[in-house]
């Protein structure tokens, strides 16, 4: 895994070849911006589906092992 | 029957030449005798589909048929499908049962299409090959010694092997236009923006895009036609007028502008690819268009690039699957990390892993400026090459891959090379422009793809070339000897 891993980053250091100084980032690949929506819940109610997707649940809460001693 | 294009099977199903229902159980029949061949589908659940058919065709009988009414599509499993087992090809999904639709999903629904199954895919959409998939490799019906391409192995295979007759499929960085190349398709990958990823299971937001593999440029132009379109579930989703895709299919294309990339032709490109792709520039030039040689300067620092941010954005996406509230959860565990730990050790495939961790590391602080802000600006030069090249060129044409479809196991244990199988389509995904590949003839009997990029939102115009070729050329109606 780790040979395999060098490997990858080998790769992505030949981005160094290229100056970017005064490149903006693209984060977006149409450079729009996120539309904004009204504050609404749109969202329909899942809970009983979502629960019995669940390995482990008790009512209405997921189980997971002991966080707080 | 499994000749027959969306177009054909449509008007069959309208003059009443079949039903959905016999339409469906034929498809079914095949893949009965020729999935466990090719392993192309992860989940096939005959009632499903069988009622599917039989509510199409009481829509049939009603008159509000549709273009795809009745007609069986199978469906790449990174959709979610309500009451589907929708896996992503991986483990971590095994058990999971979609509790609702994709937005893909419901509009093939609403115009009453017919779910014929979930086809196999890599792992998380992540490989070229699919052989990272946890339901094994897909097997090219071309020769079934050869891998189909990836991530999208299992659709293509599909309609390749006549099991179905078009899928969807996605592309990342390449997954659609790869395997439609090698197992002798036509795919589109939309512009980014198009095609809702609501409910389809994330690799890299703001890359991922689905599309449609077809046989022909005239069925993705029906496929597209179902799945573009504005959704507010999707805030990535571009609002704009919905397009008919078919309209200007048979326009002209005397006049046009086709860019030859030199960069895609270089070291890398397997000769006898390059002359199949040459011959396919000569064909446009007979049908009237005019060839001009552009440069993308920077289409060899895409697979760097890409590496750093599509795994980046999964190393966030796939932070979800910790096994508390769906997906695989790991038998034994002491406490709460190391319930996590496991889960994930078991539950993903290596190169799954592989990407988690890359992405973890170059977002790392310390990292984040030499790799993920480095790639992001090499991103917008890539991005400008295409611009400049727009400005000399309607559409650019070069090779969807490197090579033909190469022997299972031959890139498995070098990621790097596999890799490189993504070197002409990454770009456009990088861009968020669109591609397609169609069949441009055969290397030693393998489907050698012809890519085609366009300008934003160009995608009628690229299914429009494509069609023009495909009523000029024979290469999209073979299909391979033994699924005949």
């Amino acid at each position: 895994m780790s040979e395999k891993l060098e490997g990858i980053l080998g790769l992505i250091d030949q981005m160094t070849e290229v100056n970017t100084d005064s490149i903006e980032p693209m984060a977006h690949a149409l450079d729009i911006t996120q539309p904004l929506r009204e504050d609404k819940v749109t969202e329909v109610d899942m809970r009983e589906k979502s629960l019995k997707l669940s390995n482990e649940t008790d009512q209405s809460l997921f189980i997971v092992p002991r966080v707080i001693e | 029957m499994q000749n027959l294009t969306l177009k054909e099977l449509s008007e069959g199903l309208k003059q009443k030449k079949f039903s959905s229902l016999e339409l469906t159980k034929f498809f079914l029949n095949r893949l009965d005798l020729h999935n466990s061949s090719i392993n192309a589908f992860i989940t096939i659940d005959k009632d499903k589909s069988l009622a599917m058919a039989k509510r199409a065709d009481e829509i049939i009988k009603e008159g509000n048929q549709d273009y795809l009414t009745g007609i069986p599509i199978a469906q790449k499993d990174i959709f979610c499908a309500e009451g589907w087992k929708t896996t992503c090809g991986s483990k971590m999904l095994d058990n999971f049962i979609a509790p609702y639709d994709s937005t893909v999903i419901s509009k093939f629904n609403a115009a009453g299409a017919v779910n014929l199954g979930k086809t196999n895919m890599d792992e998380f959409a992540m490989g070229s090959s699919n052989e990272t998939s946890y339901y094994g490799n897909v097997k090219n019906p071309w020769d079934i010694k050869t891998v189909p391409g990836g991530s999208s192995g299992g659709s293509a295979a599909a309609v390749a092997g006549m099991l179905a007759p078009a899928a969807t499929a996605t592309d990342t960085g390449g997954s659609i236009r790869q395997p439609a190349s090698l197992c002798g398709l036509t795919g589109l990958k939309p512009t980014y923006g198009l095609v809702s990823r609501y409910g389809m299971i994330a690799f890299a937001s703001s890359l991922d895009q689905a599309g449609p593999m077809c046989h022909t440029a005239e069925d993705c132009a029906a496929m597209m036609n179902v799945m573009s379109g504005h959704d507010p579930k999707d805030s990535t989703s571009i609002e704009r007028e919905k397009e008919n895709y078919l309209t200007g299919i048979n326009n002209s294309i005397k006049g046009l502008k086709i860019g030859v990339p030199k960069e895609f032709f270089s070291e890398g490109l397997d000769s006898e690819v390059e002359k199949i792709i040459e011959q396919g520039i000569n064909e446009y030039k007979k049908l009237g268009a005019e060839i001009v040689e552009i440069s993308l300067p920077n289409n060899h620092l895409s697979i760097p690039v890409y590496y750093v941010i599509a795994p980046a954005e999964a190393s966030s996406n796939l932070s979800r699957y910790d096994g508390v509230r769906y997906g695989y959860r790991t038998k034994e565990y002491d406490d709460l990390m190391d319930m996590y730990c496991k889960t994930r050790e078991e539950g993903f495939g290596d190169e799954v892993k592989r990407r988690i961790m890359i992405g973890t590391y170059v977002l790392s602080a310390g990292y984040y400026d030499a790799y993920y802000l480095k790639a992001q600006k090499i991103r917008r030069l890539i991005s400008e090459d295409f611009k400049k090249a727009f400005e000399k060129c309607d559409v650019i044409l070069g090779p969807s891959a490197p090579s033909v479809a190469f022997p299972i196991g031959d890139k498995k244990e070098d990621p790097l090379k596999m890799y490189m199988q993504d070197v002409y389509t990454i770009s456009t995904n990088l861009a968020g422009l669109p591609g397609l590949s169609m069949p441009g003839g055969l290397m030693n009997n393998l489907p050698v793809g012809i890519q085609l990029i366009g300008n934003y939102f160009s995608e009628a115009k690229l299914l429009n070339i494509a069609h023009i070729f495909q009523t000029n050329t024979n290469w999209h109606n073979l299909t391979p000897e033994e699924f005949k």
